[in-house]
């Protein structure tokens, strides 16, 4: 069966009085039904930024993007308004980061989740409505969804927020979900209930979801692939398990070695990665990362010249997008190690 | 709640008492004799009448035993003038206009009338149209829509009431005969004629004054276009009108009605430049008089009531915040 | 340890503006860095140099500040204009008038080569010399006004929203009566009613006295926009970081209240200054127009308007000159602060 989701050379550009920044230059990736995709990268990878142009949410007037997004087998980037606008909510939904400020202050959190069900379903009646919204209320987990279907955003605690939320985006049964950062704003505890949450849903909804973070270990939790960007493309992607023990590239081995783990060695030194993400307005030449990699090939090497493509390692496990030959990658793994 | 109306009107009472004084002070701080006004400035006035004239009008008594009857005046009435044939003024007494020697209460009464038509019309105005030319603006940010209206809002933010309005009744009643002369007719008796001899006046006062409004609601729903909980409404799928109107236009609103509250209660006041130029008696026009009259009576009456105009106003505005959002508390 | 002063100066460097560096990626939430500075150079700028640069870019801003600087020019340089010109606000021309109706001969009443806007009916006096001099008066009680209330404000705003609590009270209570005078009836009353207390009918009325009540009252009634402004940044910036930090060093109050809230208020400052300017000069020119403003002789705008109102059918060019300088007098500073605004926060409309 054909992937839910499919992603291809998905270039997102703005224009502004400084230039044009290229959020997302040359993306491409795929999601099955019943899989997590979890994106990784920086702030101002492209990642929210890839995510809202499959959702059609950024400014038709202002943006441009070219490529190929297809939802269920339908290009996004090549829809009318109105037709995207119709598969919003309803194909494919989105939860954000900060739940207090996702939701409208003034209506209350029942009459947000209604909304969101009679736009599809304009034939259901308000008490259908009503009763669905608490049923959802109650499949996420909320307790007493009866008191708190008319109670207001504001009222809730964090994480109950966060599950609101996903309740309305689950109403309408969406094949594809996508959940940016949705646990940043929350309790480390709290993050793990909801992560939770995101996987008992999937396995009950048999949806697709892309989740978008900087977290890795919320990464190592729930998904089974990975996509890491960096300066608006795809510099590493495979199954979760392969990218997180066995990264391929050199980006990918400094946020693993600039993140403590639990087990790890208490003394043992953070290390940061050197310099700042690039201008997206002036990527550097090549490959993006260069200026940053400690294994950097040299000023006239292709790391400078040409922009790596994203190409399978030897064993098909992973892709990369890196100029070192795979060799000499897999022993400095070792060492980094 | 119940706490917290009752703390306000309590400091509301605090303050107009404070601005009663003020005013009754400052009329005093002068060392004209009212009764010699009364009588007449520069005619020659006998003695006998100036101090007949300060009996009638209770100018004998010490400065604080005056304000004290004012102030009884109000609450239950009280009885001016001579001992022996007081006129007796029922409550709530503002005194007798020294001027017109009517009761100012009645005075007042027949000026409220016309003030709050001007005023009414204009708010409507002003808030209706600024507020539309605001939203589309923000709609259609950077079109020629929107540099036009933030232009024209700019000309009518700079110009002033007495010159639009002349060249308004220069254009529209005065060359061309287009517009009947402005006047005050009460609605009851004709509702047309109420309605046509205060185009100009609203129009006026409408035009200038709705560029705050369109520039506050212009750049509130900017904003709020801006804001999550929008993003989240057109991720749910809502049609751009739906999420326009009840998503983002009902968070942008609310300084908007606070303002208009605010601007409502501070013109009950008195438009006294509007009624000016248009020559219409209102309580600006009356105001204005007394002052050069020295009439304290009217002049005291006025300010208590745009006080009260505008401690009335904020206590419901900050009430209403409550109802429009359901986040915030009082107290 | 270090000396003290420096630590402090780097904590205000730090905690200072928030306008970044780069412009900001659209469409990119949970941003709130930007990667990498701006294409040719990565020069660290102040919020302040920012704003000027924007600023500068801004046709509006050019066209309007210069029409500012003009009419403040020829406000400052008016004795001047007079001596170049000719004629002065107390010269008459009864030669320009008909002895009959005592208008002036003539097109657009009477303008001419030698009078430019034309000549008054009745005191048969140079219009243009008058708007001139009526700049002067508008501008400089305007300006005074201005910068007094913004001081006043800037004051009590402080103290209310740094020493907080019944201070603050009072403070807050103190500005709600002062909102709740009725401004206009209020002067109607004030004006007149405190000049008798100084000067019988018979007296010329000093135009200073006049212009230095008129700055008392502007005062009096607009302190509280900008103390209540001031309070509110106040108690923002009160829990932020560098102030916490800076107590933390040591600082004591003075210094939190002058070295680190105050560089940080200058920006909202700025903003109201440029807001009240206009404001005042249709303030005064409203209360001349009512003739509780600026008397005879002094020139004003607002009373010419209202002279010309009277003969506004026989003769309209009377207000229409006074009338229209004193537009694009208001139009040139609100365009003017408008610009100022949005290069301070552009995030705020264009």
């Amino acid at each position: 069966m054909a992937p839910y989701v499919e992603v291809r050379d998905l270039r997102v550009r703005f224009t502004t009085e400084d230039g044009v920044v290229r959020a997302v230059d040359g993306v491409s990736f795929a999601v099955d039904r019943g899989h997590t995709l979890g994106i990784v990268g920086e702030s101002g990878s492209g990642k929210s930024v890839t995510s809202l142009a499959i959702m059609g949410l950024h400014d038709r007037r202002r943006t441009n993007i070219t490529g190929q997004a297809l939802v269920g087998g339908r290009d996004v980037v090549a829809l009318d308004e109105e037709a995207v606008r119709r598969l919003r909510g309803r194909d494919m939904a989105m939860i954000f980061q900060d739940p207090l400020s996702a939701l409208h202050p003034y209506y209350t959190v029942g009459r947000q989740i209604i909304e969101a069900y009679r736009i599809h379903h304009p034939e259901a009646g308000k008490r259908e409505a009503r009763q669905r919204a608490l049923d959802m209320l109650g499949r996420v987990g909320i307790p007493q969804p009866a008191r708190r279907i008319d109670q207001y955003p504001h009222e809730f605690s964090g994480g109950m927020r966060q599950r609101a939320m996903i309740a309305m985006a689950l109403v309408n049964d969406p094949d594809l979900l996508i959940a940016d950062e949705p646990t940043t704003a929350l309790d480390v505890t709290v993050q793990a209930q909801i992560l939770d949450l995101l996987a008992g849903l999937q396995a009950e909804f048999h949806s697709a979801i892309i989740l978008i973070t900087h977290d890795l270990g919320v990464v190592s939790q729930v998904a089974d692939q990975v996509l890491v960007m960096y300066g608006g493309r795809g510099v590493e992607h495979g199954s979760a398990a392969r990218v997180l023990r066995e990264p391929q590239h050199p980006y990918t081995w400094g946020l693993l070695s600039s993140v403590p783990t639990l087990h790890g060695d208490a003394d043992a030194d953070l290390v940061p990665i050197k310099g700042s993400p690039p201008s997206l307005i002036n990527l550097p030449s090549g490959c993006a990362f260069h200026p940053r990699c400690r294994y950097q090939l040299g000023p006239a090497s292709p790391c400078v010249t040409t922009v790596p493509e994203l190409e399978p390692t030897r064993d098909g496990g992973q892709r990369v997008a890196c100029h070192l030959p795979e060799t000499q990658r897999r022993s400095m793994l070792e060492v980094v190690r | 709640m119940v706490r917290y109306v009752v703390k306000r009107i309590l400091l509301g009472a605090l303050t107009l008492f404070v601005i009663s004084v003020a005013t009754f002070l400052l009329f005093f701080a002068v060392p004209n004799n009212p009764a010699e006004v009364i009588c007449g400035n520069g005619k020659s006035c006998s003695q006998a009448r100036i101090q007949m004239l300060e009996e009638r009008f209770g100018l004998n008594d010490p400065i604080p035993v005056q304000y004290a009857n004012y102030m009884k005046g109000i609450f239950v009435g009280r009885d001016i003038g001579a001992a022996n044939d007081p006129r007796h003024c029922a409550a709530p007494c503002l005194g007798y206009s020294f001027r017109y020697d009517d009761e100012v209460t009645d005075i007042i009464g027949q000026a409220l009338p016309v003030t709050l038509s001007i005023v009414i019309g204009a708010i409507t105005f002003q808030v209706v149209f600024g507020v539309s030319i605001g939203m589309i603006s923000a709609l259609r940010r950077g079109t020629v829509f929107d540099r036009l209206a933030v232009g024209i809002s700019l000309i009518g933010a700079s110009t002033q009431v007495y010159f639009l309005g002349y060249i308004l009744l220069i254009l529209f009643v005065y060359e061309t005969g287009f517009l009947p002369p402005p006047g005050y007719t009460p609605i009851t008796e004709n509702p047309l004629a109420w309605a046509g001899g205060l185009l100009l006046p609203w129009i006026t006062l409408g035009f200038i004054f709705s560029a705050v409004y369109a520039r506050l609601s212009r750049a509130q729903m900017i904003e709020t276009l801006s804001e999550d909980f929008v993003r989240t409404a057109r991720a749910k799928g809502l049609p751009k009108r739906q999420v326009y109107t009840r998503h983002a236009l009902r968070a942008a609103i609310t300084p908007i009605v606070t303002i208009a509250g605010l601007d409502l209660g501070a013109y009950l006041g008195g438009t006294v430049i509007t009624e000016t130029v248009f020559g219409m008696k209102g309580l600006g026009l009356f105001s204005i008089r007394a002052v050069e009259d020295l009439d304290m009576p009217i002049v005291m009456a006025t300010v208590l009531l745009a006080a009260l105009f505008v401690v009335v106003a904020n206590l419901v505005v900050d009430l209403l915040y409550t109802v429009i959002d359901p986040r915030v508390k009082l107290g | 340890m270090t000396m003290p002063g420096a630590e402090f100066d780097a904590l205000a460097a730090g905690g200072s503006g928030g306008i970044a560096v780069a412009p900001s990626l659209p469409g990119d939430p949970g941003t709130t860095g930007v990667p990498g500075a701006s294409a040719k150079q990565i020069i660290g700028r102040s919020p302040g140099q920012l704003a000027w640069l924007r600023l500068k870019r801004d046709r509006t801003a050019r066209f309007s500040g210069g029409l500012v600087a003009l009419f403040i020019l020829v406000a400052i340089t008016a004795p001047v204009v007079e001596m170049v010109y000719g004629k002065g606000p107390s010269d008459r021309f009864p030669d320009k008038i008909s002895r009959i109706d005592t208008f002036p001969y003539g097109y657009l009443g009477g303008v001419s080569g030698s009078h430019w806007f034309g000549v008054m009916p009745g005191s048969a006096q140079d219009i243009f010399i008058h708007v001139v001099y009526g700049l002067r008066t508008s501008l400089s009680i305007a300006f005074i006004s201005a910068v007094i209330t913004v001081a006043v404000g800037i004051v009590m705003g402080i103290v209310a929203g740094y020493v907080g609590g019944k201070v603050d009270g009072v403070i807050s209570w103190f500005i709600d009566l002062t909102l709740a005078f009725p401004f206009f009836v209020f002067c109607l009353a004030a004006v007149p009613l405190v000049t008798a207390r100084f000067y019988t009918p018979r007296d010329e009325v000093s135009p200073y006295f006049r212009a230095g009540l008129l700055i008392l009252i502007f005062t009096a009634f607009n302190w509280t926009y900008t103390a209540r402004l001031v309070r509110g940044q106040v108690f923002s910036l009160r829990e932020r970081e560098f102030v916490e930090a800076a107590r933390a060093a040591g600082g004591g109050v003075g210094h939190i209240l002058f070295r680190q809230l105050l560089p940080n208020l200058w920006a909202p400052i700025l903003v109201v200054f440029s807001l009240n300017v206009p404001q005042f000069i249709t303030a005064e020119a409203a209360l001349s127009f009512l003739n509780i403003g600026m008397v005879e002789p002094t020139p004003d705008l607002g009373r010419m308007i209202f002279s010309g109102a009277k003969v506004i059918r026989a003769d309209p060019a009377f207000a229409m000159f006074p009338g229209t300088v004193l537009f694009l007098l208001v139009l040139a500073f609100n365009l003017f602060g408008d610009s100022v605004r949005d290069a301070l926060d552009p995030k705020s409309s264009r």
